[in-house]
């Protein structure tokens, strides 16, 4: 799983993709995240790193994780494995 | 070294809530690199606000309106001619294109230029033709049907499905989700823009408008799509923001390569949520917000006019994405004798 190459990140949290002329809003710790996945960690690198960081467990983590993934999914934001593999 | 000027008369000077092109068009041939404006404004009423713009109009002109037919309009040309010199006339409405079209070569002949489609082209894409012209050059579009008597449109229920799109032969269009809506739509558009009516195939998904210029030969010299941000209630733009999707850009490519388009254009496109593409329509001119093509690094309507002079022009291949444009309301404080002198003597 991969966020799409032309979705383009700012600093403060906006989400831009240029496909669809579509912008959202993210969180700072949205922001961490998308990081995260573009510096390609898998998921239990990611969670490794926002549990140390921040004062939450691993089940509350992996819950508003996948959540996160399905929204950014929903918004055509995130290459399938099978686009990626093409 | 200095730059030529050219006399460029525009229409659509209406910037409204639902604005013509012209100042758009006017303030994109101002930034134009190649050449230096004079620009004669050219209005059918008296309050289109470009009028009184006078740090982008120099003149204004009324003239009649198409319905007035093509030797009282010519008439009125000559004697804008004869004052202005004019080397380039920009019509900016779909409705004035017909008797420009005609009158080309007449003001070629007296040095006066455009670059406009063909009669056929301009004929072959309006709404009551999309099917065969989708057909002819494989581009996908909905299904549609024009109609002409109230009482056919039962006969649409085996055809069509809820929600359909009723839309008038040049402006209007609603979307019915009872045949009851059908009827009630038909009579509202037809009896305001006359018959046929076309009913068309509802595409669910996201709106997109590409702008751009053919050279009448297939190639394409500017390409430029966007996304509606912020729609009026007359469905028109208010902001909009660029978009990269090549796919957008081949439709546009085909369109111009299979046509040989000769002049502006604006293409409405739906997008569903697979993906798929459909033109909704082709405007034969350019759209009110041409200036964001120009603010993106494509100045159409300069290339428009170096087009029609006979330039070469070389076609544009990029343009900034993610910017973004933002329409806003202006009041200027206008002395009554201006309107007169526009309303009065039909010149400002």
């Amino acid at each position: 799983m991969k966020l799409r190459k032309n979705v383009a990140v700012s600093e403060a949290g906006l989400l831009f993709n240029p496909v669809l002329g579509e912008s959202f809003s993210v969180n700072p710790i949205g922001v961490e995240i998308l990081k995260l996945i573009r510096e390609d960690k898998s998921v239990d690198q990611i969670s490794h790193t926002i549990l140390e960081k921040y004062n939450t467990d691993k089940a509350t983590f992996e819950k508003d994780y996948h959540d996160f993934i399905g929204i950014l999914y929903n918004h055509n934001l995130i290459e399938t494995n099978e686009e990626t593999n093409d | 070294m200095k730059k030529r000027t050219i006399n460029i008369a525009v229409t659509g000077l209406n910037a409204i809530d639902s604005p013509g092109p012209g100042v758009s068009v006017i303030r994109a041939l101002r930034e134009a690199a190649s050449f230096d404006v004079k620009i004669i404004g050219l209005s059918y009423e008296s309050l289109e606000p470009g009028i009184y713009m006078h740090d982008l109009v120099d003149r204004t002109y009324s003239i009649p309106y198409p319905s007035a037919g093509i030797d009282t309009i010519l008439e009125r040309l000559e004697y804008i001619h004869e004052k202005e010199n004019l080397d380039v006339i920009i019509p900016n409405f779909d409705a004035e294109l017909f008797p420009f079209i005609k009158l080309e070569d007449k003001l070629r002949s007296l040095g006066i230029h455009m670059f406009l489609p063909t009669l056929h082209q301009f004929e072959e894409r309006e709404k009551v033709n999309l099917n065969d012209f989708g057909k002819k050059y494989g581009i996908s579009v909905p299904k549609s049907k024009v109609i002409y008597d109230l009482n056919t449109v039962y006969s649409l229920l085996s055809e069509f499905s809820f929600p359909m799109l009723v839309k008038g032969k040049f402006y209007d269009a609603s979307i019915a989700y009872s045949i009851e809506q059908v009827k009630s739509y038909f009579n509202k558009i037809s009896a305001k823009w006359g018959l046929p009516i076309i009913i068309q195939e509802f595409i669910h998904g996201t709106e997109f408008n590409v702008t751009g210029l053919g050279d009448g030969k297939g190639n394409t010299i500017a390409a430029v799509p966007m996304r509606k941000q912020y729609i009026t209630d007359k469905g028109k733009a208010w902001g909009g923001i660029t978009i990269s999707d090549e796919k957008m850009l081949d439709m546009t490519r085909t369109f111009l390569k299979n046509t040989k388009w000769r002049g502006g254009f604006e293409l409405e496109l739906m997008k569903n949520k697979d993906g798929e593409l459909y033109l909704l329509e082709i405007n034969p001119r350019l759209p009110a917000w041409i200036y964001l093509a120009v603010g993106v690094g494509q100045n159409i309507p300069e290339a428009l006019v170096n087009l029609a002079l006979g330039e070469k022009v070389t076609p544009f291949t990029s343009y900034d994405v993610g910017k973004m444009f933002i329409r806003y309301a202006w009041d200027m404080i206008v002395d009554r004798e201006e309107f007169e002198q526009i309303s009065m003597h039909g010149e400002l």
